[in-house]
């Protein structure tokens, strides 16, 4: 499969972020449930390069915050308590894959200060390791559901289109019914029905299973229109009539063409299951406190106070726009060219 | 024919549901249960509800102690107000630039727009909420949400409604900039379709005006397929309505369902998705009915 | 091989209606084949011409066990497809191939040429990959294709070449007849003139009974054996190839004219 340099690219981005989020643990300076009570909702962390007589260093680093006197809830900088930014720093402990521990830290600084690259949320937790260790799963959630709502479109796909019949249609009126209905009114019905309080590893595998039951219908219906031409290629006839049974012509000929639709809806489909899970766990409905998703990171700000004045709890939000436009940006890239080029 | 199968599907696809739910409720009092005759096995509830649901009774909410089909009604109207105006100023916004743009004169049309919708498109709608409420929050143009002021309610009708206006900036905003880009590119696509047929293409050669052309020729025969997404875009647009409503304090069906669901509440939350459903269903049938009068090669396809 | 029956592939009364449209409302009948009897003796070439939408496509398809006939019976080497039990008929059927019109469409472009003409033996099951290796080369270099080329894709040769591969795929699992429908259209003439003496040089090297399938009536004449007319699923003549070269530049006012391409079959006929 030949990709353009853009789509190269854009591969090549994307697995950063993919692998950015793996080793989370690691860039991340803090663990996810330290509190820091006293440092509630600071701002993010000013770094300097020069230091308190105005010098430049190379060095960054970063400044002690301390309760502005006279005001709630607000921070100031103490110029004359700065702290160098060191790397590779031991740290709390983390683990990779559940599988490698370690206590290695990209960067920290000195116990008497913190650092908060993206500020921190209404229980003093560092917003910027809460970001990467959520998405962790709010990505595995949007991939785990997109490979499943793919199997089972293509598998459903596949069968209405080889065999025809009332098989057919009765797959595709069903495919007509979910892909009209609105699909955040069904997912809250399916999660209506179910236990509310369910542990953090139970409600990820339950969102992703009510994800995937929605969104089965697109796939299935390209995969569909793949197989009704495939099938009546004269290869395909001239392999029944060496013998090949149906699961050999399926597999052998009719399946390879559908790849480059799997691969387009795949990449198409993984940022629209991130959304999923983002809207759920904001809502409330989705991955619980004290799990870091996207989406309860955000929660906070349906509360128009914290939304007013603490701006950076809704970077997050916007961080989610360049990993969304990466992932449409591919699918444009990936696609046979017809819409890309009419644009 | 489309949406008469749908009909018959829809509610029997979420009395399904109804089925699913075994004696779930942690706070099943013996008395709640009586009372509610949730005692009696299953089939019969299910029938029972069917009966009453039939005739206009739709249950009784836990958590609000009323009748349930009054409560939805009230909120469905809201629900409906912001969902219909959004469709409207979408496809009023939409249909002319998505004309022109598919048109070959102001090229300049074509790649802004492209530019603004696919920067429209990554953008998800919860961000879009969140970013006109924070806009709203700071600059005070406009309210940030909720559905009337407290001062409105004594002041007269005229200042009811400019209020509802104003209030309905900001949701409206964020539906309509939320369904722009895939409505944009569809009526893009159907136009440069038509545009391409042979019978345009010999239209032109006789002389015709370029707008003329493109609005009372191109247009009516792109409209099948527009028509289709009509129907269907409407379930997205409920969707991303209840995300906006829950956001923005909109008092619909959205906030509704969600406090029924953390509430347990059961019959509130059927009822509120029954009425989804028929509602999709309804705007699915209108959809097939426009198509039908619109496109005469359908009523003739079964003879040609 | 029993030398008895004279004729290798026999059809006898076949009918096939094509029925299209649901069952509640609009169902179109086409009666493709209208009580056919056909008769293809061994080592010969029986040459089948008619307009376009006259059934000779649907009859090669029943011949080979695409389609279904509704009626009639089909017998290979003197055995009857009928009264064969499932295993056995299937086994049998694959005495017949048959080699499509269009080589474009009849290999898969993500194949490559070897596993293209190994297919069959892939489906077989019988060989060993060395085995398969070897017999679908030795194919290839029957039909001229050097087997230094196995690894190119179908979009790499050109359409004689093509249309060679397809033949070979049909001949490795050594079928006893070949059925080819319109195998020469899209070639220039002197590729066809190529293909023709191939498949004359296979026929008597391998024993091979034909039966062409064709709009061409100058090569048609000059290949076959006997020549059979089909017009609106019946057959209404049959003669051996020097009488209805005779006829034809006689008569101009026969059954077909090369190259028409007439509406599509089901669309034609009032639905008999």
């Amino acid at each position: 499969m030949k990709m353009s340099r853009i789509a190269a690219l854009l591969v090549t981005a994307l697995a950063f972020l993919c692998l950015t989020v793996v080793f989370a643990g690691f860039l991340a300076p803090y663990d996810v449930a330290q509190q820091n009570r006293k440092l509630a909702f600071a701002p993010p962390s000013v770094i300097h390069f020069a230091d308190a007589s105005g010098r430049i260093h190379l060095h960054p680093s970063v400044c002690a915050l301390e309760d502005r006197p006279g005001a709630f809830g607000e921070y100031r900088e103490n110029h004359l308590n700065c702290f160098p930014i060191q790397y590779l720093v031991r740290g709390t402990p983390y683990e990779v894959f559940g599988v490698v521990k370690s206590n290695l830290h990209l960067f920290g600084v000195a116990p008497q200060t913190k650092i908060f690259l993206m500020g921190t949320d209404s229980y003093g937790r560092d917003l910027f390791s809460r970001f990467l260790c959520g998405g962790q799963i709010s990505l595995l959630a949007g991939l785990t559901a997109t490979l499943l709502s793919l199997a089972v479109g293509a598998l459903l796909g596949t069968l209405a289109g080889y065999f025809g019949g009332w098989l057919d249609a009765s797959i595709m009126r069903g495919a007509e019914l979910f892909l009209a209905l609105p699909w955040l009114y069904f997912l809250f019905a399916a999660r209506a029905f179910l236990p509310l309080s369910l542990s953090a590893t139970g409600a990820f595998w339950l969102l992703i299973a009510v994800m995937s039951l929605v969104g089965w219908a697109r796939p299935a219906r390209l995969i569909r229109g793949v197989v009704l031409s495939s099938r009546e290629r004269h290869y395909v006839l001239a392999a029944r009539l060496f013998g090949g049974s149906d699961t050999y012509i399926m597999r052998r000929h009719i399946l390879p063409e559908t790849y480059s639709i799997l691969l387009t809806q795949a990449v198409l489909l993984i940022p629209q299951y991130v959304l999923a899970e983002v809207t759920l766990s904001f809502l409330g409905l989705g991955v619980a406190e004290p799990t870091p998703t996207w989406g309860n990171m955000l929660s906070t700000l349906q509360k128009y106070s914290v939304l007013a004045t603490y701006w950076w709890m809704l970077i997050p939000g916007l961080l989610l726009v360049p990993v969304f436009c990466g992932f449409v940006l591919l699918a444009n890239e990936l696609q046979p060219g017809r819409k890309a080029r009419a644009a | 024919m489309l949406s008469f199968v749908f009909l018959q599907l829809a509610p029997g696809d979420f009395f399904d549901e109804m089925r699913l739910n075994p004696q779930i409720s942690p706070e099943a009092v013996a008395r709640l249960h009586r009372e509610y005759g949730l005692d009696k096995p299953l089939p019969v509830r299910y029938f029972s509800w069917l009966k009453s649901a039939a005739s206009g009774d739709w249950g009784t909410s836990f958590a609000y102690n009323a009748p349930v089909a009054p409560l939805i009604w009230s909120r469905a109207r809201n629900t409906l107000l912001l969902t219909g105006l959004s469709m409207l100023l979408c496809w009023m916004i939409a249909l002319p630039i998505g004309v022109f743009s598919a048109g070959e004169r102001h090229r300049w049309i074509d790649h802004g727009c492209s530019f603004l919708t696919s920067f429209l498109l990554v953008t998800p709608d919860l961000l879009l909420a969140l970013g006109l409420l924070w806009i709203a929050l700071r600059t005070h143009w406009f309210p940030a949400g909720g559905m009337f002021s407290l001062k409105s309610a004594h002041a007269g009708s005229v200042a009811q409604c400019r209020d509802l206006a104003f209030h309905l900036i900001a949701p409206v905003a964020v539906l309509v900039l939320g369904g722009l880009p895939v409505l944009l590119r569809h009526i893009r696509a159907a136009m440069t379709d038509a545009l391409q047929t042979p019978y345009i293409r010999a239209a032109r050669s006789h002389g015709i005006p370029y707008s003329r052309l493109l609005f009372r020729h191109a247009l009516p025969a792109a409209s099948a397929p527009l028509v289709s997404l009509f129907g269907y875009s409407l379930g997205s647009l409920l969707s991303t309505s209840l995300l906006i409503e829950v956001v923005m304090n909109w008092p619909g069906l959205g906030p509704l369902l969600l406090e029924a669901i953390l509430a347990r509440d059961v019959y509130t939350v059927i009822g509120t998705v029954m009425f989804s459903a028929l509602f999709l269903a309804g705007g699915m049938f209108v959809a097939d009915v426009l198509l039908f009068a619109t496109d005469p090669r359908i009523r003739t396809k079964d003879i040609g | 091989m029993d030398s008895a029956p004279t004729f290798a592939l026999e059809a006898r009364g076949l009918c096939k209606t094509f029925v299209r449209g649901r069952w509640w409302h609009n169902r179109l009948r086409h009666c493709a084949l209208e009580n056919v009897n056909l008769a293809l003796q061994q080592r010969t070439t029986l040459a089948l011409v008619g307009k376009s939408g006259c059934g000779k496509t649907a009859l090669a398809m029943c011949l080979v066990g695409l389609e279904q006939p509704d009626r009639g019976e089909i017998v290979l080497n003197g055995q009857s497809l009928q009264t064969l039990n499932r295993p056995s008929a299937i086994a049998a059927r694959k005495e017949v191939q048959l080699v499509f019109q269009d080589s474009g469409s009849a290999l898969n472009p993500r194949m490559s040429a070897m596993q293209i003409v190994e297919e069959p033996l892939v489906l077989c099951g019988k060989y060993s990959r060395k085995q398969r290796w070897d017999l679908a080369a030795a194919m290839m270099e029957r039909v001229g294709i050097s087997p230094k080329w196995s690894h190119r894709q179908p979009s790499e040769f050109s359409g004689g070449q093509k249309q060679r591969l397809a033949i070979a795929r049909a001949l490795v699992l050594q079928p006893k007849v070949l059925i080819m429908d319109e195998i020469f259209v899209g070639l220039d003439r002197s590729i066809q003139n190529q293909i023709a003496n191939l498949l004359m040089e296979l026929q008597q090297s391998h024993g091979l009974s034909y039966l062409c399938i064709s709009h061409n009536l100058g090569l048609v004449s000059q290949f076959a054996d006997r020549v059979a007319v089909m017009d609106k699923g019946r057959i209404v003549d049959e003669t051996s190839s020097s009488d209805f070269s005779a006829r034809a530049q006689g008569d101009s006012a026969t059954v077909s004219t090369p190259c028409q391409q007439g509406p599509s079959a089901l669309g034609t006929s009032a639905g008999a």
